[in-house]
């Protein structure tokens, strides 16, 4: 308690002692006091959560881009020709090269591939590059130790990397998109992971979103408020909470055991009898479907329940059936809530990576997938896969992943953004 | 009677239009249409019981083929099903610790959050931090997993010391968790806050009470049920997570207390045991679904628990 | 019985007969009439016991103070109600000697035939043209469109205002403009009844004065039911008024139903005075 005391100012109270003023004032100094340093202690809070998200995206930047250190099995030197460096070589030039150091069977192989003949200049000289001069990174740094220590990492260079060559590396650059998945960090992409979501992501679209208007639709205008339909939208509610992993259990157990014939594409005759089975981007995609169903539901009906009343009651009057005047008008004014809401549900089934591990990525695939039978892995899948390697330089890999499934992420909630104002602004 | 009288001359007036047929048409598209529907407000309910039937199933299986008892289940402290041993807690424990660790976090960084963009903050600090806080809630859990293990850890282990400190270990997911959850609870709470009328707020200013007062003795009690059931969900979205702990908490069952050190959850287990070469009859796979089911009946629970509190309590302010 | 009956019988007798619009409809010819009519939402009745004959191709008003059930009444003719959860209805709307409310009848028949104009001008966010088109597009119109949009803007006075924007957005129209839309929609799809539920009451006195024209244009060919708490307008427009109450049960019962001179000047119920007097309302 404050017992500061308050000069009296000689006013007599309604029962003849000193003035209530007097005990009212005393602690008000104390609770201004307190009331500051708790405003400090909630903007405090703000501030932790920006640092964090802060912390969060200088860590990704920080890894994907840096110093390393690269040292060649064979000095590209020694590969000249007369004088001529390898990079100028002709092609049959560098075909002799290929011939000299890589074994026939590889040769053969490569053959069978894409014959040599048709393979142009670049190709060939792309295969020497990585085949016989085989780049391998020995160690890498991160971006801030890259552009501050660069004296420090050349001595240690020097010492423990005496065959190695410093260059300055962006993990993330146009090879990375469009290169598949590779044991080696050096010649790793993300193609098949992006091709792999996309395909994922469309299933799930094709599926989740006339099933979830369907749904709203029929919760908004169909329903009578009996208990089944009060029963339908708890469930849907409750739905929402399950955690995702067991969306996956349940995409496992359903759609790659069960429906295997479904999913694997044997049923439709468009499998490989030997290598076939239900962990296929379709079982992916009709996982992420109903995982995100609860999601799209409940967004579709706040859209649908904005439509004005008025509406409905004109189409009615003029003798439109039920379906007539949600088709005309309820569906076409709830299109931009319920795209925006689409959109959502997308980036989050775009980012979602339990559920999918557990019906089934591959590990291991380089084959981009061909249709929704292929096996298959995503983007974040990937992100996962090389973060859980020891090796330093995979998560340089990941962290340029992660930049990719960032860009990707936000360019969806921009769109969801635009097209939110652009409609709201019409009407 | 006059009136019937009446009623049948003017039926005779108004005629028996024969061109005029009320009856109703057939519209077999409307039927269609509305049963198609229908059906697609029934998937989910097929979701759910595809669900609890899936998951019954195997766990059924898993007691009675593996001779499993319920005892042994949830008695038992040693989870490592090569040799037998079924106890559940390891798993339950880990999945515990590291939620808690995550509320300890989420919990007061998202109630601060949300009473300061509530009561205190301006307009254009508000339409700053609101969007800041839509991009941390829409960052994927596996990105916020790699956070925990490439900056949480080492943090960790620079602060406290590297043999202290586990590379894997479920303080740095726990944290990270919090991060992730905070947005969570922020904003829940934060419409629970702002739910609550200006004339309450008034009533409290107009007694000469600090803004301080106001917001925590006023605003946020009457915010209670909103405030609980944001935690409830927190606590249970927590409890499923699964990105964060299995790239950063541990790779294996490990029955220990202490945050520093490496432990699966139950979730973290599920994910690494699918991952692999799994054979549909194995035991591996029947005791997944028997942790599945364990992790499904608690975040039920909770999220029936916290719709019940905004029910029951929800309070009516006029 | 109420003394509502009995004055429906007593106006039926010829020499009440009023104004001379009414001569084609002389020979006591009904669009429509409801029969003890009560509706119910949920457990409360709403509108108790309703007989009410309307004539064809007459103006005939529904007056009373707020809360007297009278839009639950014209709401009931074209079954509207049936939109709103837990409503039901018992008694008879008879129209071409069919029950309304008979559960072999389409409602979605009864619509198209018994228009609606609302309170607030509803159009569809769509062109000028559409909203009057569309009503007749799902009802499977086959003849020429435009001829028939150009009809029905025509007849609703509306024609010459809008005829080289057809293709602008309707919601760009004042609100008078709208709601002569919205009457222009409905008389697009060939009702033989036209309902309006206080078409006036969002709009300013001058659109209000258009409307009443054009009221009285329609007159001619279509039967109209207006729901108005304008007793002015009522006295102006209608060649028939109804005046409604709520009883001791709070449900809405017909007072006074007669030709509108009648009604105003000499009415036989006390209630209809002292409403009309403004005692009370």
């Amino acid at each position: 308690m404050n017992n500061r005391q308050v000069r009296s100012r000689g006013r007599q109270g309604p029962t003849g002692g000193p003035a209530d003023e007097e005990r009212f004032e005393s602690n008000l100094g104390q609770r201004h006091r307190t009331g500051r340093a708790w405003r400090i202690a909630f903007q405090a809070s703000t501030v932790i959560g920006i640092i964090a998200l802060m912390a969060l995206l200088y860590t990704i930047v920080v890894k994907s881009a840096g110093l390393v250190a690269v040292e060649n099995q064979v000095d590209p030197a020694s590969l000249a020709v007369d004088g001529v460096p390898v990079q100028d070589q002709t092609k049959e030039q560098l075909l002799t090269i290929l011939e000299e150091h890589l074994s026939s069977g590889t040769m053969r192989r490569l053959e069978s591939e894409k014959p040599f003949a048709e393979r142009s200049r670049e190709e060939v000289y792309q295969l020497v590059l990585d085949r016989v001069v085989e780049p391998k990174i020995v160690a890498s740094w991160p971006l801030t130790e890259s552009l501050l220590n660069r004296q420090a990492i050349e001595a240690e260079v020097a010492s423990e990397y005496p065959n190695a060559s410093l260059q300055f590396r962006s993990w993330l650059n146009a090879d990375f998109i469009q290169s598949p998945q590779s044991s080696q960090p050096e010649l790793a992409g993300v193609r098949t992971a992006i091709l792999g979501s996309l395909w994922t992501i469309a299933i799930t679209i094709l599926i989740a979103f006339p099933v979830g208007v369907g749904a709203a639709v029929y919760l908004e205008e169909y329903t009578r408020n009996n208990w089944i339909n009060r029963l339908i939208q708890t469930n849907i509610n409750n739905l929402a909470g399950v955690p995702s992993i067991i969306y996956g259990m349940l995409g496992l157990a359903v759609f790659v055991r069960m429906l295997e014939p479904l999913t694997s594409g044997t049923l439709f005759g468009l499998a490989d009898p030997t290598t076939a089975n239900g962990r296929t981007i379709l079982s992916a995609g009709l996982t992420l479907a109903l995982l995100i169903l609860p999601l799209l539901i409940i967004n579709a009906q706040e859209a649908i329940r904005a439509v004005p009343n008025s509406l409905r009651q004109a189409s009615y009057g003029l003798g439109a059936t039920k379906w007539q005047t949600i088709w005309h008008h309820v569906l076409p004014n709830a299109l931009p809530g319920i795209l925006t809401g689409t959109i959502l549900a997308i980036s989050r089934a775009v980012g979602e990576t339990a559920p999918l591990v557990v019906v089934g990525v591959s590990t291991y695939i380089v084959a981009d997938p061909s249709g929704p039978f292929s096996k298959f892995t995503t983007l974040p899948a990937q992100i996962y896969q090389w973060t859980s390697r020891p090796q330093d330089e995979f998560r340089n890999l990941a962290a340029a992943a992660i930049i990719v499934l960032l860009v990707m992420l936000l360019s969806l909630n921009a769109a969801a953004i635009l097209l939110r104002n652009r409609y709201s602004r019409r009407w | 009677m006059a009136v019937a009288t009446r009623a049948i001359e003017a039926t005779a007036e108004t005629a028996n239009d024969p061109a005029v047929d009320l009856r109703r048409r057939r519209r077999p598209g409307e039927s269609l249409i509305q049963a198609f529907l229908f059906f697609c407000g029934a998937v989910s309910i097929l979701t759910t019981i595809g669900i609890v039937y899936v998951l019954a199933k195997e766990s059924l299986r898993f007691f009675t083929t593996q001779g499993v008892s319920l005892a042994q289940f949830f008695g038992g402290t040693r989870w490592q099903p090569a040799i037998g041993e079924f106890g559940i807690w390891p798993l339950v424990i880990a999945t515990l610790m590291t939620t808690a660790l995550a509320m300890l976090v989420a919990i007061p960084l998202g109630l601060s959050v949300a009473i300061y963009l509530s009561e205190y903050a301006s307009q254009r600090v508000r339409s700053i931090l609101k969007p800041i806080l839509e991009v941390l809630a829409g960052i994927p859990t596996v990105v916020y997993g790699y956070f925990a293990l490439t900056f949480m850890t080492p943090l960790l282990r620079s602060i406290l010391g590297r043999d202290v400190v586990q590379i894997y270990n479920t303080a740095s997911a726990g944290l990270v968790m919090g991060i992730l959850i905070l947005p969570l609870v922020s904003s829940m709470s934060e419409d629970a806050l702002s739910a609550v009328p200006r004339s309450l707020r008034e009533a409290a200013y107009g007694l000469g009470a600090t803004k301080l007062e106001t917001a925590v003795k006023i605003v946020v009690p009457a915010a209670l049920s909103g405030i609980a059931a944001a935690i409830i969900i927190a606590i249970s979205r927590g409890i499923g997570e699964t990105m964060i702990v299995a790239i950063a908490a541990g790779n294996g069952p490990a029955f220990t207390l202490n945050p520093l050190k490496g432990a699966e959850t139950m979730t973290g287990h599920i994910m690494r045991i699918s991952g692999g070469d799994l054979s549909f009859e194995s035991v591996d796979y029947n005791s997944l679904f028997a942790i599945g089911m364990l992790l499904f009946l608690i975040t039920f629970t909770l999220n029936i628990v916290s719709q019940r509190i905004v029910r029951r309590f929800r309070e009516v302010y006029e | 019985m109420s003394t509502g009956t009995q004055l429906v019988r007593v106006t039926a007798q010829p020499h009440l007969a009023g104004t001379p619009t009414s001569e084609m409809g002389h020979n006591g010819d009904y669009a429509i009439e409801t029969h003890d009519l009560s509706v119910y939402y949920g457990d409360f009745r709403a509108i108790k016991g309703i007989d009410l004959p309307v004539r064809r191709r007459q103006i005939t008003a529904l007056i009373g103070p707020s809360g007297c059930g009278k839009s639950t009444v014209l709401r009931a003719f074209n079954r509207m109600n049936d939109l709103i959860p837990g409503a039901r209805a018992e008694g008879q709307v008879l129209f071409h000697g069919q029950n309304v409310y008979a559960p072999e009848v389409d409602p979605v028949e009864v619509r198209r035939r018994i228009g609606m104009v609302f309170q607030k001008p509803n159009p569809f966010p769509k062109t000028i043209y559409e909203n009057v088109a569309w009503g007749a597009r799902i009802n499977g119109y086959r003849g020429d469109m435009d001829d028939l949009v150009e009809r029905s803007l025509r007849q609703a006075a509306l024609w010459d205002e809008v005829h080289d924007k057809l293709q602008e957005s309707a919601l760009a129209l004042s609100g008078g403009q709208q709601q002569r839309l919205c009457i222009a929609r409905v008389i697009a799809v060939k009702p033989e009844i036209i309902l309006m539920d206080e078409p006036c009451s969002a709009l300013d006195p001058i659109a209000t004065l258009k409307i009443e024209d054009l009221m009285r244009e329609l007159a001619r060919d279509y039967t109209i039911i207006i729901v108005t708490h304008n007793m002015q307008q009522a006295a102006r427009v209608s060649d028939h008024t109804a005046f409604f109450m709520i009883d001791q049960e709070r449900a809405g019962t017909l007072i006074e139903y007669g030709p509108t001179t009648q009604l105003f000047t000499t009415p036989y119920d006390k209630r209809t005075e002292d409403y009309i007097t403004g005692r009370f309302g």
